[in-house]
């Protein structure tokens, strides 16, 4: 109690965004979150630079443990485990993002006008956001991903943010209703100003501590569906990926002859960005709504 | 209540003709045409004629108008048709579906079911107690960021592998014969455990932390505040935010299915577990396009049905629901 | 009968302690309807949860609260329970939502009255009449909260808070979320409340200050966690002596509608923060009286008969 109250003054007088950096730096969840997110995010964009190997070809003794030379060992097949590791924390990233984009676009999209507009327009994408729901998404993905022959990083993605995006969707809607019957939004309402300009100009704005938070979950649900379409064989037909490593890992008897370093590494990765992305989100639930912050 | 129920009704109706036109439409229109090269791969095959006459296969054929084809799809569906399994030429889909669905039904049904009670339990005895929460927290957390291959490999690994106390792969040992005895049954039990522990473990961890985000959030709602001025024990308050709590949960279990069955299909990958995801396994790499439609349309089916069961439970559960002026947001 | 002195009660947040009760005395005689006013956050509520029930993020700081003569132990949780529901009762801020959604309405209230050692049918007939008195009928004891409408659950919490006959009942913007009508009839059942014994006395929180005019037996004013004045009522509405009631009262718009909606046009600016009050008289910024003295904090003092006020310039004005 102390701290927080000799803290109180110093905070008080500051302005709106030093207020948000003073919470945020204070709370561990946050911190540490984010300080584990941004490691595998420099792993991510400088490993492949440091990696000494290319990721795929065959040029190291096979089947070797962590060493000096090959950090972390080499696949059955003699390529180095470190650089698809890198490699494939990239890929993960990527499509962690982009379908985090896709997902978090749509979501928006819908969100807000089905919460802005109401009446039919509601009750029309409401039904849709329903049935996109209730499908399981991953059976979609399984099939569209089997007849596709060529498969890459972008496409993998966009389908899945296409899949991912209806609980946002939901969660937008009912914020943007209790948004909308506010005075500023009538003010606007009552300028003339445009729906998107409204949307765009007064509810987004409004509610975007909510927003950074849904893309944060979309993004840690975009890499998690996408190992596990890459897992099952279904993943980006060029290059490495993470559930691709796991995958060769397990089809190549990695798990009988306990090449750990094979599928250690990947799927510790894959846990812990997005652990990290889940902790991240709890902190900052905490920094932006202030009944949270207790004690 | 019958109208909240109408309503999801429709949903479900709805999104299985969505789904099953989906799964027609796929395979049509993806670039490349793969259904050509299929239907003429197969008309290739030994006992073909017989393939070619089923309703499944007409549904593909190319010479048609669209409308013809949409229309036998849906009648060779009504038939329980699902064509024809290429690797295993000339078994049927369904054949094979039947094959593998008691192996995923045995996986998923117990974890499903068992995760959801324990985790809420567990996430219960979190909101009550700070020492527990501090541990079951992160451990939900991480539990639920795990990929649930990786769980499963993890396990395999170390208690598999290193340690021998469990078998690495396969529904059951494969010098048995698939008879009804002890020692079969135990064979099966011994293999089960490992995939089940996986995805049970995995699926924890969300459901503790949900329950106990959501008994805090009741313990500080309204009711409970009003309660408690008036003088109500502990016991009581708890006992309305547990039931109340609850609620979103077994709504939570519906929208949760669908990645549990895809964790599913993931986890049996990695032990070669006789089930569904070993199935669209090797279909993906046989490129047996007609059995992962087949496990696709299963899919959809099956999610819809325990959807359909939730919402039974759930009206008899909630009472708003049954007095028809609002029900759950869905 | 009721006596305050020298209640402090924080929020620990934070950013820091809330300062929402900063030192409030006063007393409520046995059969007496105190209003209590304000504007909004200033402290209204956190003095009616106080007397009850600290929340979790309430910090008892010091002060005593006596109730018909014994102590009440506030800042001990357990130790409140006996006299909760029995002695001291709360219709909240919140009672439209007071109820628990999931249970029918007559079960919750046996099962709260079991918990409380009390078997629930040896109650059911004297709940009964009592709803009827307030225009229900005994049908919605089988009904869950949702089948009501926001004035009858508000009703119904009136009911089940007075059902043990407390001595002390605190009615926390019980007319807020109402129409006028039922404002009215709401307003009407408190007195009746008070005038057939189920309550001995009450303090009734509003911003509607013509409800208060009507009911209420005296008035008390608070501003920024502080008691600016409190009077008779007839002295309130007539001869107020804080320049802080006077604007009060002068922004009042038509009877029945609240001026926390809209900003107060007759007094400028906003009530100053909690977390770091300022010292001396906390009105003061917008005060248009304010003058050299009021950088001192002035007392709650007693300017005439039961009329106290905390302002330099009080005497002045009961006067002039
Ligand atoms: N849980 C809380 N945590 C922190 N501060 C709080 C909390 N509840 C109330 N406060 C602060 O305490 C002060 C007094 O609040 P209180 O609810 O008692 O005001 P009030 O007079 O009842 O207002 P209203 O008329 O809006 O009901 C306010 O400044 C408010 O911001
Ligand atoms: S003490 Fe001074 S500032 Fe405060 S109300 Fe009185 S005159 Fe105004
Ligand atoms: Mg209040």
């Amino acid at each position: 109690m102390t701290s927080t109250d000799s803290a109180a003054p110093a905070a008080a007088g500051k302005t709106h965004g030093n207020e948000f950096l003073y919470f945020a730096s204070r709370n561990t969840k946050l911190v540490i979150g984010t300080v584990v997110f941004v490691l595998f995010l420099l792993a991510a964009i400088f490993g492949p630079m440091l990696a000494a190997y290319q990721p795929m070809t065959f040029d190291a003794p096979p089947g070797l443990p962590p060493s000096a030379e090959h950090w972390f060992g080499t696949t059955l097949f003699g390529q180095d485990v470190f650089s698809q590791f890198v490699h494939g924390l990239r890929s993960s990233f990527i499509v962690g993002a982009l379908g985090g984009i896709t997902a978090a676009a749509i979501g928006m999209f819908v969100g807000f006008f089905a919460g802005y507009r109401g009446g039919l327009v509601d009750e029309v994408l409401n039904m849709l956001t329903n049935v996109v729901l209730v499908i399981p998404t991953f059976a979609v993905l399984l099939v569209v991903a089997a007849y596709l022959s060529v498969r890459g990083l972008g496409t993998e993605a966009l389908f899945i943010g296409l899949t991912s995006w209806p609980w946002a969707a939901r969660a937008i809607r009912a914020q943007t209703f209790s948004l909308t019957s506010r005075d500023f939004v009538d003010m606007a309402r009552l300028n003339g100003e445009g729906t998107f300009r409204i949307i765009f100009g007064q509810i987004a704005p409004n509610m975007s501590s909510y927003l950074v938070m849904t893309f944060i979950l979309l993004f840690g649900g975009a890499i998690l569906t996408a190992a596990m379409l890459d897992f099952i064989g279904l993943g980006p037909t060029d290059g490495i990926s993470l559930g691709l490593m796991m995958n060769y890992s397990v089809m190549n008897a990695a798990l009988q002859l306990g090449m750990w370093w094979w599928f250690v590494p990947p799927g510790l990765a894959i846990t812990g960005i997005v652990g990290s992305l889940y902790v991240m989100n709890v902190g900052l639930d905490e920094v932006f709504n202030p009944k949270l912050r207790a004690l | 209540m019958l109208r909240y129920l109408a309503r999801k009704l429709f949903i479900y109706l709805l999104t299985f003709i969505v789904a099953v036109t989906i799964d027609w439409a796929i395979p049509r229109f993806m670039p490349g045409n793969p259904v050509d090269a299929l239907v003429s791969r197969i008309a290739m095959m030994p006992d073909a004629n017989a393939a070619l006459t089923s309703y499944f296969m007409a549904a593909f054929n190319l010479d048609q108008p669209l409308w013809q084809q949409y229309f036998n799809f849906w009648k060779a569906l009504f038939n329980g048709d699902l064509g024809r399994s290429i690797m295993l030429f000339p078994t049927p889909v369904t054949t094979l579906i039947g094959r593998a669905l008691p192996y995923t039904l045995g996986l998923l049904l117990p974890s499903i079911l068992l995760s959801w009670y324990v985790g809420n339990m567990v996430g219960a005895l979190a909101a009550r107690r700070k020492i527990l929460d501090n541990t079951v927290l992160p451990l939900g957390y991480l539990l639920t960021a795990t990929p649930y291959m990786w769980l499963g490999i993890l396990l395999a690994w170390l208690l598999g592998s290193v340690l021998g106390w469990f078998p690495l792969a396969f529904g059951y040992d494969q010098a048995l014969k698939a008879e009804w005895t002890w020692r079969f049954f135990g064979s099966l039990v011994f293999h089960w455990v490992l995939p089940f522990a996986s995805l049970f473990l995995v699926a924890l961890g969300g459901w503790a932390i949900g329950m106990r985000n959501m008994i805090i959030y009741e313990l500080e709602s309204d009711y409970a505040n009003y309660l408690q001025a008036l003088g109500a024990p502990a016991r009581l308050v708890r006992k309305y935010a547990f039931r109340n709590a609850m609620l979103p949960q077994i709504t939570g279990l519906a929208l949760q299915l669908g990645a549990v069955v895809g964790g599913a299909l993931a986890t049996e990958i990695v032990f070669s577990y006789p089930g569904l995801g070993w199935l669209v396994l090797s279909g993906i790499q046989n490129q047996d396009y007609f059995v992962i439609q087949g496990v696709f349309l299963f899919i959809i089916v099956g999610v819809l049905l325990a959807n359909l069961i939730v919402d039974i439970v759930y009206v008899v559960v909630d009472p708003r629901t049954r007095v028809g002026l609002q029900g759950d947001a869905a | 009968m009721l006596a305050v002195s020298d209640l402090r009660i924080h929020y620990r947040t934070l950013s820091g302690s809330v300062k929402a009760l900063d030192g409030v005395s006063f007393s409520v005689a046995d059969g007496e309807i105190m209003g209590l006013a304000g504007e909004s956050g200033c402290g209204k509520s956190t003095l009616g949860k106080a007397l009850i029930r600290l929340e979790e993020r309430m910090q008892y700081v010091g002060g005593e609260v006596s109730l018909d003569g014994a102590a009440l132990p506030i800042a001990d949780d357990r130790a409140m329970v006996p006299h909760r529901f029995r002695k001291i009762s709360i219709v909240p801020q919140y009672a439209m939502s007071a109820l628990n959604p999931t249970r029918r309405i007559g079960r919750m209230i046996d099962e709260l009255l079991d918990s409380r050692g009390i078997r629930g049918a040896t109650l059911r007939p004297e709940l009964e009449r009592r709803l009827a008195i307030l225009g229900l009928a005994p049908d919605v004891l089988g009904m869950y909260p949702i089948e009501l409408s926001g004035g009858m659950k508000q009703r119904v919490v009136m009911v089940l808070s007075t059902l043990l006959d407390p001595s002390l009942l605190i009615a926390d913007e019980v007319t807020s979320a109402l129409d006028v009508a039922s404002q009215k009839k709401v307003a009407g059942a408190l007195v009746e409340f008070r005038d057939r014994g189920f309550v001995k006395s009450m303090i009734v929180v509003t911003h509607d200050l013509a409800i208060l005019a009507q009911i209420a037996d005296s008035i008390l004013i608070m501003y920024a966690g502080k008691l600016a004045e409190k009077a008779p009522t007839r002295t309130i509405i007539e001869a107020p002596a804080h320049p802080y009631t006077r604007l009060l009262l002068g922004s009042l718009p038509e009877v029945g509608i609240r001026f926390e909606e809209r900003r107060l046009p007759g007094i400028k600016g906003r009530p100053p923060s909690l977390l770091a009050p300022p010292q001396g008289c906390r009105f003061r910024d917008r005060c248009p009286l304010a003058f050299d003295k009021c950088a001192v904090e002035p007392p709650f003092v007693e300017i005439a008969p039961g009329h106290q006020v905390a302002c330099w310039k009080a005497d002045a004005h009961a006067e002039g």
